[in-house]
């Protein structure tokens, strides 16, 4: 199976409807196992951050997705087949609630092997583009399950604009991606600390 | 079917080799530069004019293909240039959420139906974004309901569509005008091109010769009185000497000429005015060394609508 032709196509494609620029700000990161992490306001932002990533990387970065919505049809075959999408359960029918988002994370971990980098969006649901939401706090359990891994902050902007919550149709603004430089994980540092820290550099990287 | 280089008129090809020489010119020009000054305070200065010089290559065979190609070629180009420019304007410009449907209605109705009703040759062009956009635009907004700032957005929206999308749309409609004894009149359109964006690039070139004393420092610190007078006194003679692209006497080419050159002065003054209010050195990053589409056609935009009136009135068949 490949599928980077398609893929590759489609990164065309976004890059071209929602005219992104591209801001690198600490530079290209090394080619290193990362977790991208960074503000969410509309369905196209996974698929205009990794259209954005450069091509080696584009390769080895997996989406996390909803298994209920994704895992059927033609759904599937975009999420799984075109983007190679880690796919979670939202709802589990049984056990605790701290229990369920173990095993998330949990998974998360084990479909990131040793080579493939994530784009989260630890929000956990999109915004309307004026604030960035306190962060869940899966991005902490994750971070302490994969040490080594870069943690690299981003900040979409307009992309609300060009097509927000509740909207079918796009409208073309030209809208802005911004790469900060890689966050340091301490695995003694408190949970809330780190989760705040963590949004202070996504929001520190919006231009307006 | 005779090849395109003898359909293409006479003085239309003379022009096209004119404009093709003058960019050999400034690419040697630019070249000869980037080898002889090496001095660290002027390498920012040379690479942009170089980069600038590349991109006029590429400009100028888009526009002069789709010249060749036809109205519909120039229709087409002037299109995607409202779309791209209005983009950019919206883009820096503040609107709500609850603008969606508004601002999809601008984008994919109204740009698209101006230079559809143009394609058709109807003069009703002139009317439908200044009247029927004008009144529609505000009412889809109320229907949505957000009140605040309402005046101000409903109008920063519709200021968009006149400039990008409704003086723009003049230069091609310059296509569409029956001149009697005149044609093809890409020959117009090429004109005012030629003078317009030679305006703005002498006005560069004076200023950065001459230029001492700004115009209007706290709007754009380049824009100095050498580099103005300079410009459109030289634009003015270079438009003279192309009477004979045009259905104009000499010396009405040459007052046309200096008319096209203010008004031109007068667009990149605004369109630069609006940036400073927004805080952006350029509306864009599309040409390279240029900034924007709209950092490029604001000159177009004041002269366009101007030019195609004056040859409407005094030239044209109504």
């Amino acid at each position: 199976m490949n599928p980077r032709p398609l893929a590759s196509l489609i990164a065309g494609i976004a890059r071209t409807v929602s005219g992104v620029q591209v801001t690198w700000r600490d530079g290209l990161p090394n080619a290193k196992q990362s977790i991208f992490f960074a503000n969410h306001t509309s369905h196209l932002d996974f698929v205009v951050l990794w259209s954005s990533l450069p091509r080696e990387f584009r390769t080895v970065t997996r989406p996390v997705a909803a298994q209920d919505y994704w895992n059927h049809g033609l759904r599937r075959t975009v999420a799984v087949g075109v983007f190679n999408a880690l796919l979670i359960p939202r709802r589990h029918e049984n056990g605790s609630v701290e229990a369920q988002a173990r095993e998330t994370i949990d998974r998360i971990a084990a479909g990131m092997e040793d080579r493939y980098s994530l784009i989260i969006f630890p929000e956990g649901t999109r915004g309307t583009g004026e604030e960035v939401a306190p962060f869940k706090s899966g991005l902490y359990h994750l971070c302490r399950q994969k040490p080594g891994v870069q943690l690299i902050p981003a900040y979409l902007e307009n992309l609300n604009r060009i097509l927000p919550k509740g909207e079918f149709l796009p409208v073309p603004f030209i809208s802005r991606l911004t790469f900060g430089s890689a966050l340091g994980f301490d695995p003694d540092e408190p949970k809330y600390d780190f989760l705040t820290r963590a949004r202070d550099a996504v929001c520190a990287l919006r231009t307006r | 079917m005779t090849p395109f280089w003898q359909r293409v008129d006479p003085p239309l090809m003379w022009a096209g080799a004119g404009i093709l020489g003058l960019l050999v010119v400034a690419t040697l020009v630019g070249l000869a530069l980037q080898a002889a000054i090496r001095a660290p305070s002027a390498r920012a200065t040379i690479d942009n004019l170089n980069q600038r010089i590349r991109a006029w290559w590429g400009l100028c065979i888009i526009f002069g293909l789709t010249l060749v190609v036809g109205p519909t070629g120039s229709l087409v180009l002037f299109g995607l240039l409202s779309f791209l420019a209005l983009r950019e304007y919206l883009t820096l410009v503040e609107t709500r959420r609850a603008d969606h449907h508004t601002l999809f209605w601008t984008f994919f109705i109204f740009t698209p139906l101006q230079y559809y009703l143009l394609s058709l040759r109807w003069s009703g062009f002139v009317i439908v974004i200044p009247v029927y956009a004008f009144l529609f635009l505000p009412a889809i907004m109320a229907i949505a309901g957000d009140t605040r700032g309402f005046l101000e957005r409903a109008a920063k929206i519709q200021w968009g569509l006149m400039i990008c999308v409704y003086c723009l749309s003049y230069a091609p409609a310059l296509l569409m005008l029956d001149i009697p004894g005149y044609g093809p009149n890409a020959k117009l359109l090429l004109f005012l091109a030629t003078v317009d964006q030679l305006s703005d690039v002498l006005q560069y070139v004076w200023g950065k010769l001459a230029g001492r004393h700004p115009i209007a420092p706290s709007v754009s610190p380049n824009k100095t009185w050498e580099g103005f007078v300079g410009g459109v006194l030289s634009a003015t003679a270079i438009g003279t000497a192309l009477w004979w692209l045009t259905p104009f006497s000499p010396w009405a080419a040459a007052a046309i000429s200096l008319m096209i050159a203010l008004l031109g002065f007068a667009g990149g003054l605004v369109m630069s005015a609006i940036k400073r209010d927004r805080g952006v050195k350029d509306y864009g990053s599309i040409i390279k060394g240029h900034g924007g589409i709209l950092d490029r056609v604001d000159s177009m935009i004041f002269a366009a609508p101007v030019f195609f009136h004056v040859v409407r009135f005094f030239y044209a068949l109504h």
